[in-house]
């Protein structure tokens, strides 16, 4: 604190890059999961959406077998885990759908439809894991 | 004297096009997610004979839409992801051939799969 402007500035400082996810604002972390829970959706959701349609609709065999798979519980918490990705795109999606029509963009409502789209997408897989489970 | 802009300004509003399939496609799988959702509830389908007579009738040829309009939805949110993060463009061009034969072959898949079910 004592050293003038010009000798702090000849000083080469370490670059501090903070990379927590805490200091985005909520819009910003409802985005990034947008793309994370999209990026998921399309892989490993989409080939293993097919896989499994194509498994239980093609035979009673395959049906009972996936009804099997289902009783695991880790199968059940990969299951929510997709729950969660497409129920946060899902009410994330909507809430763009809004931003685009130029509803809620002032800084205040932006904040909060942000934060309530990430609790509605938690919420959607707690209600769907205590039905499942 | 102003100089003349002989720059071609990019694209012919391709992306206007790509952010306006997103938009529909979205709104397309909003409303069939909804609609799915009271259907089966309604329904209430038990063991297979119930799960597949679910997907006969307009509920297949329904969801059939919705796997089509997921997978041009997931070419343009996925083409995004690339041109951010992919900047060489042999690269980026090669992924992104991938996922467009990817995302034809699950299209034949779908079609494959529900085609004719709902007659």
């Amino acid at each position: 604190m004592s050293s003038t402007p010009a000798t702090r500035a000849a000083v080469r400082r370490p670059k501090y890059y903070d990379l927590s996810l805490a200091h985005l604002p909520p819009g910003g972390l409802a985005s990034i999961l947008h793309r994370v829970s999209g990026a998921l959706l399309f892989f490993p959701g989409l080939p293993l959406l097919l896989w499994f349609l194509q498994s239980t609709l093609g035979s009673e065999e395959g049906y009972r077998r996936f009804a099997g798979l289902y009783a695991h519980p880790f199968v059940k918490v990969v299951l929510l885990a997709f729950v969660w990705a497409f129920a946060h795109h899902f009410f994330a999606g909507i809430r763009y759908l809004f931003l685009d029509m130029h509803i809620g963009i002032a800084r205040s409502p932006e904040r909060k439809s942000a934060i309530a789209v990430m609790v509605l997408g938690v919420l959607a897989t707690i209600a769907v894991g205590v039905c499942i489970w | 004297m102003v100089k003349q802009y002989t720059k071609n300004p990019v694209g012919a509003h391709y992306g206007t096009r790509g952010f306006l399939i997103q938009r529909f496609t979205a709104v397309v799988m909003a409303v069939y997610t909804i609609a799915a959702i009271v259907v089966i509830a309604m329904r209430r389908p038990a063991g297979y004979a119930g799960y597949k007579a679910l997907f006969a009738g307009a509920f297949g040829l329904f969801t059939l839409l919705f796997l089509a309009a997921l997978l041009y939805h997931a070419w343009i949110g996925v083409r995004d992801i690339l041109m951010d993060y992919v900047k060489p463009t042999g690269v980026r061009l090669a992924f992104q051939f991938v996922v467009a034969a990817m995302l034809v072959f699950y299209f034949i898949w779908a079609a494959a799969l529900f085609w004719g079910r709902w007659a």
